[in-house]
């Protein structure tokens, strides 16, 4: 990708990291770790990669993306609404009774949503779902989902791995988001899910492993997916959970508490410098 | 007429209505027993064997049928509605989404496989979600148009069908409308409420009590949800008290769905006969005398409730 574009696409990106954090401080409560990890894929998905139209959200021939770690909803909600799903203003009713933005994503409330998740392992098997319908209507769209290291400690997770090998799912790509900490603290202390890129090949699964913080490798990480034939990819992205938050990057602490006002505002000034740095930048 | 399992019966219905390219078919690795190989060999490209891991089944249905299909996904009861319940809560239930849950080997009737695989709660676990539709059919005919009834239907159904071979009950000329009771023989004494394969056992007991001077009202609940308030109600109005049967747990299926509405419209007694144990290895006619899912015991039955009125 040009320079140009991939500063376009970093500032986009902390847009969506401060509408995540507003999403999660607004009602107290949600996942601002995880959801700062994948604001990068999420947003090069959904500006340069897949075919939608957010005027047609539910366009029978769309590329499909299922978050399968549900509960970084507010990282999906706000590239939606930058992409614009929906009201970007909307992204503060998150977790409120009377908002459709729910806790975990709604498809049935969302436009743009394509599953339902939040429980974690069922929806990569929902995204397989999508992709062998789309291998039976000789479609041509593509089915990308992002699961969390911690998920992988599922067994569905390879119930679903079993499946889209076995049956061929090319058109199906999986992200790892691996930022090394669930709930509890350091996955490898947890419950090892690693190797995960060797699991994944023994599975039947072409592994490519980059940057989840840096859009030429995860372009060509997405290009070279593309391009495998024959059986599904799975992009192990080695993360920062709270990706541009100083206090938050690499803290499990982060993952399902919201900030006060006082970190709220800090977390937004570092991501407003941020952006403003990039757009100099941009300029120049 | 031959004796036929209901689930012979969603194969076949598969079949016939499975001509329409929508209709996508899973199974995990019980196609032969489930019988959705009926289907295989009529359709081989709609239908995908998902081994053994209904987990993933239920989630990779919800996703096909986000597509606009229709999907079948079939395994024994206890590992679909049992093992996959979460799935199918959170993947198909709550975005209410096109997929026809096809359970077979449903209640003590499996027989000598014994209480691993005789799945007896079932209907109270898809009675709790909402959305979900519960068919439990008697006879074959009730179960083929249970299977045209579920795929007119859009959102997610749950069929109940059974693996022991059984007579027909309803007429050839048969009209199966879902959510609706069918009252088999009228009565004024007492109502027997059954559902599927003990709707015959119902019968049986009207005739023995028939002959003993009891006038009692048969009524055939093959949809479980929605359950049909009107034609429960009326019975408890016209008969003031009613004898349930199910191959079921006491507990959270047909007979506490005809509590919960007697106790709001018109509460009158009721007795549920079903079972409050696990199952055991046995032949089928064996096992409906132990666990008392009998005509006799019915009757029985009847007789103590009719003292309460």
């Amino acid at each position: 990708m040009e320079k140009k574009r991939v500063l376009e696409l970093s500032i986009i990106a902390n847009k969506v990291r401060k509408n995540a954090l507003t999403a999660v401080y607004t009602p107290g409560s949600g996942h601002p770790g995880g959801s700062l990890s994948i604001a990068d894929v999420l947003t090069l998905l959904y500006f340069e990669i897949m075919n939608i139209d957010p005027k047609n959200p539910a366009d029978p021939d769309r590329d499909r993306f299922v978050l399968s770690k549900g509960h970084t909803a507010p990282a999906l909600y706000s590239v939606l609404a930058e992409r614009g799903f929906f009201p970007v203003e909307d992204v503060k009713t998150f977790r409120n009774i009377h908002s459709y933005l729910q806790g975990h994503p709604d498809m049935k409330g969302v436009p743009g949503v394509d599953m339902s998740t939040g429980s974690l392992g069922q929806g990569i098997s929902a995204a397989g779902g999508m992709a062998i319908a789309g291998k039976l209507d000789k479609k041509s769209y593509r089915v990308y989902a992002i699961i969390g290291d911690g998920e992988s400690e599922e067994g569905q997770v390879w119930e679903q791995a079993m499946f889209a090998a076995h049956y061929k799912l090319d058109n199906f790509t999986v992200f790892v988001d691996f930022n090394g900490l669930q709930i509890d603290g350091d996955v490898k202390e947890v419950m090892n899910p690693t190797p995960l890129d060797k699991k994944f090949e023994a599975f039947g699964w072409h592994v490519i492993t980059c940057s989840a913080h840096d859009f030429n490798e995860l372009y060509d990480a997405i290009e070279e997916a593309k391009n495998t034939k024959g059986k599904p990819t799975a992009i192990i992205m080695n993360s920062i959970k709270g990706k541009n938050v100083s206090f938050m990057e690499n803290n499990a602490a982060w993952h399902g508490s919201a900030p006060n006002k006082e970190q709220y505002e800090q977390a937004i000034k570092e991501l407003d410098t941020l952006i403003e740095k990039l757009e100099v930048e941009y300029n120049g | 007429m031959a004796k036929k399992a209901t689930r012979e019966s969603y194969g076949t219905a598969l079949v016939t209505y499975g001509a329409d390219k929508n209709i996508i078919v899973l199974d995990a690795d019980l196609s032969k027993s489930t019988k959705t190989d009926m289907f295989k060999k009529a359709y081989p490209d709609r239908f995908i064997n998902m081994g053994i891991a209904e987990g993933n089944m239920m989630s990779v249905a919800a996703g096909i049928a986000s597509t606009g299909k229709t999907v079948f996904a079939s395994s024994f009861a206890m590992f679909a509605a049992g093992r996959a319940f979460e799935q199918i809560r959170n993947s198909i239930a709550y975005p209410n989404l096109n997929v026809k849950i096809g359970a077979t080997h449903a209640g003590i009737s499996v027989g000598e496989d014994g209480a691993t695989h005789q799945c007896l709660e079932d209907i109270a676990l898809m009675r709790s979600l909402p959305n979900m539709i519960i068919i439990n059919p008697a006879d074959d005919i009730e179960a083929q148009l249970a299977v045209k009834a579920a795929i007119d239907h859009k959102g997610p159904v749950y069929m109940r069908f059974a693996r022991l071979a059984v007579d027909d009950i309803n007429p050839a000329d048969y009209k199966f409308e879902l959510g609706k009771g069918v009252t088999l023989s009228e009565g004024n004494d007492v109502t027997i409420i059954a559902t599927g394969l003990m709707v015959a056992e119902a019968l049986k007991a009207k005739d023995i009590l028939s002959n003993e001077g009891i006038s009692a009202r048969v009524i055939n609940i093959h949809t479980i949800k929605p359950i049909d308030e009107d034609i429960i109600t009326k019975a408890a109005k016209e008969t003031g008290a009613i004898v349930t049967c199910e191959e079921h747990y006491i507990m959270g299926g047909l007979g506490s769905a005809v509590c919960e509405v007697v106790c709001k419209n018109c509460p009158v007694p009721v007795k549920i006969i079903g079972t409050d144990r696990f199952g055991k290895s046995g032949k089928p006619a064996e096992l409906f005398e132990e666990y008392g899912l009998t005509a006799e015991n019915i009757v029985e039955q009847v007789k103590e409730i009719i003292k309460l009125k």
